[in-house]
């Protein structure tokens, strides 16, 4: 398992937090041990553009794109940008968006999906909790921590 | 003490840089170097500083090293044009102190005016380069960058790409180790580029670089990994990875030393493998070397020489493909909800004006539906092109646009130009007083510098006068009376700079009363569409919605509502 290469990509518009929560599960990568790569895609828009982010882990990880029809989770935080990217799963991947329009609806404060959503998809993953609390922590650069170490344990134990 | 962390390429490099002893760093902001410098302004102990462009960048980078100190000067592709007029004769000089330059090349233009390729730089100016193809190896060529710049005197090229400047990965880091400085000493023939002296240089720097061709043939970061014989490739930067991730088996000659070319290791391998593949990304750098020392390989179709590689694309290289373009379909990058640019292109819209753009967020008002924007060259470009544009189509019809940041960069030479020349015509300064589009670094209409401390601050109206402009007038960028300012200095028989002045909301993100939005009275006639604003636009039922929690309550939106659909709040 530790040898097999993971590719999560993550996409939606510019000040959603995606770059953020991109950041946060590669240093969770990291701090669990495994070579990581992370790549971003964002153009020229400062806010509402495309953007997305290539995660990719394993022992060794050569390039750091993930190609059409190989990224193994889909976290997405627009709907039309989830339409577009969907090309990018592969066949037994995992696309989180429901889990998405789920947290839009029922969550008060919005700012925190890109948590939640880390707390998804960290279910799917074999990285220990000790480092994706230590994640957590520098990622957000201890801005909101407690919030946040919530909101994430919560989706953790839910489901 | 050693370290992992998690580092961009850009962010290793300049953590390389500084533990080679580096305490001198200049640049100017682009995408994708920025963050070279935003990194090096951290430490106490480099002197890091924003410049108003890259000439000046280079030359006091190239001073701190005539100095004796260990400096460090960073770009985007395009903005080593600017340093090129010191660049080519500093191959001639050499230098005091260790000196590294670094070109971050855009290859399919995530954030830039064209893709050319730098590597041909090294070779147009007989500098050696470096080429990583991760960050960990630009961490590592940083350091080897300056030990070598030392001991052969000359400057040295590290040329990133996108995809290394903005990959982060795993980077063991240390400490960093103090470094004496070089004594200085006057020396005119090797500092006085006359030509008697340059003369002489140019002989030396030829048997410099067959000197540093030798240093390649040994280098570490040159490394052949022999496998499967039946197939040999040779690649250099990201090239490198994405064609071991598709053909992992392969045997490789991977170039980190790009220039210049190491001959013999290339003859070598070119015999160990039966079939030989050069796969670069962007031109023919490799490939016509290589073909150049009589060995036959296999290399991409030229339509492969657009935009970036990509694991998929590199195994349709190396299937004989040609590549086929395929639309874009992401989304079109916007000014951002608020941004007081937005009220300034749709009066000059309103008033059909034509427009000579320039490089930055404001760029963006050339796109669909706003289109106010008609050129866009260069930085600096938009205040000449004005001039003749002007001269030749009428100064009532056309108007320069440019921002704060790109005025101070290379604004003032041609406002300069345009007053010597007798040009009439109008100046728009978008003075958001900001370099926003690279994220927010502060410039000298800011007063405040690269490392956040207070400085002084360069008045805009001021300079506007000094350098010849006949009226200068300021005005609130969401001001009522902003279209008929225009259009009253746009008739003017003068050189008018209008100063169009409103924070960027990228630094304040305060809020002003977002407009009532009253569904019955909108007939979706779709005026408030044209301002382009992100936080209105059609829903899946084909509704205008407006969306209050992106709205600043700049109320452009309601001044283009005839309906009063959309109210500005009372």
């Amino acid at each position: 398992m530790r040898d097999k290469v993971f590719n999560i990509l993550f996409c939606g518009t510019g000040g959603q937090g995606i770059l953020t929560a991109a950041e946060i599960v590669s240093l969770a990568a990291v701090y669990d041990g495994y070579h990581t790569k992370k790549s971003e895609v964002h153009g020229m828009a400062q806010r509402g553009g495309s953007v997305e982010s290539h995660v990719r882990f394993g022992k060794l990880v050569y390039s750091p794109l993930i190609e059409e029809g190989s990224a193994d989770f889909l976290v997405s935080f627009h709907k039309g940008e989830h339409d577009r990217m969907k090309r990018c799963l592969c066949a037994n991947g995992v696309d989180l968006f429901a889990s998405f329009e789920e947290a839009e609806k029922n969550m008060t404060n919005k700012k925190f999906i890109n948590t939640h959503m880390l707390g998804v998809l960290s279910k799917n993953l074999n990285i220990r909790a000790e480092s994706w609390l230590k994640a957590l922590e520098a990622g957000f650069k201890g801005k909101f921590i407690e919030e946040n170490r919530k909101i994430f344990l919560e989706a953790v134990s839910k489901g | 003490m050693k370290r992992i962390e998690l580092l961009s390429g850009d962010e290793a490099l300049a953590r390389g840089a500084y533990e080679a002893g580096l305490k001198f760093a200049a640049s100017y902001p682009g995408t994708p170097a920025t963050e070279i410098l935003e990194y090096l302004a951290n430490f106490d102990d480099v002197d890091a500083q924003w410049s108003v462009n890259e000439k000046t960048a280079y030359e006091t980078a190239l001073g701190a090293s005539i100095a004796g100190v260990r400096s460090i000067y960073s770009s985007k592709h395009v903005g080593v044009n600017v340093a090129m007029d010191p660049l080519m004769t500093s191959a001639y000089t050499g230098i005091g102190g260790g000196f590294v330059i670094v070109t971050a090349d855009d290859p399919q233009l995530q954030s830039s005016q064209n893709e050319q390729d730098n590597r041909f730089i090294a070779k147009f100016s007989k500098l050696p380069m470096f080429e990583p193809s991760s960050p960990s190896e630009a961490y590592k060529m940083a350091k080897a960058a300056f030990d070598l710049s030392e001991r052969f005197d000359t400057p040295v090229i590290i040329r990133l790409t996108t995809r290394v400047a903005h990959t982060k990965e795993n980077v063991e880091t240390g400490d960093r180790a103090e470094t004496e400085n070089k004594p200085f000493a006057v020396n005119a023939a090797k500092y006085v580029m006359v030509p008697g002296h340059a003369y002489k240089k140019h002989i030396a720097l030829e048997a410099k670089l067959v000197e540093l061709q030798k240093y390649g043939e040994q280098s570490e970061f040159n490394i052949a990994e022999i496998n499967d014989k039946s197939m040999g490739i040779i690649a250099d930067g990201t090239a490198y990875l994405y064609a071991k991730e598709v053909f992992p088996n392969a045997s490789f000659l991977k170039l980190g030393f790009v220039y210049p070319f190491a001959d013999e290791k290339i003859k070598r391998f070119a015999k160990e493998v039966k079939e030989l593949y050069v796969i670069e990304e962007q031109d023919p750098f490799i490939e016509e070397h290589v073909r150049g020392l009589g060995i036959v390989l296999k290399a991409k179709d030229i339509s492969y020489r657009i935009g970036e590689l990509t694991p998929v694309l590199v195994k349709e290289i190396v299937e004989g493909k040609i590549k086929v373009e395929k639309a874009a379909d992401a989304r079109k990058p916007v000014l951002c909800p608020g941004c007081s640019h937005r009220s300034v292109f749709y009066a000059l819209k309103k008033l059909k004006a034509i427009v000579s753009g320039d490089i930055g967020c404001y760029t963006l008002g050339a796109l669909k539906p706003l289109e106010a924007l008609h050129t866009t060259v260069c930085m600096g470009a938009s205040v000449t092109i004005m001039e003749s544009l002007s001269k030749y189509l009428g100064h009532d019809k056309v108007v320069g646009v440019i921002g704060d940041s790109t005025f101070v960069h290379s604004g003032i030479t041609g406002l300069v130009d345009a007053a010597y020349n007798q040009a009439k015509g109008l100046l728009i300064i978008l003075d958001n007083s900001n370099t926003a589009m690279t994220g927010s670094q502060p410039n000298p209409s800011t007063g405040v510098n690269a490392k956040g401390k207070p400085t002084k601050k360069l008045i805009l109206e001021e300079i506007c006068k000094a350098a010849g402009a006949d009226i200068v007038e300021t005005i609130n960028a969401f001001d009522k009376n902003l279209q008929n300012k225009i259009k009253e200095l746009m008739s003017k028989e003068s050189l008018c700079v209008l100063i169009a002045r409103f924070p960027c909301r990228m630094i304040e993100r305060g809020k002003m009363v977002a407009p009532v939005f009253n569904k019955d009275k909108c007939i979706v006639c779709g005026a408030c569409l044209q301002i382009d604003c992100p936080a209105i636009y059609k829903n899946m039922e084909g509704k205008i919605t407006h969306d209050a929690f992106l709205c600043t309550g700049c109320n452009v939106c309601a001044s283009a509502c005839k309906f009063n659909a959309l109210q500005a709040a009372q």
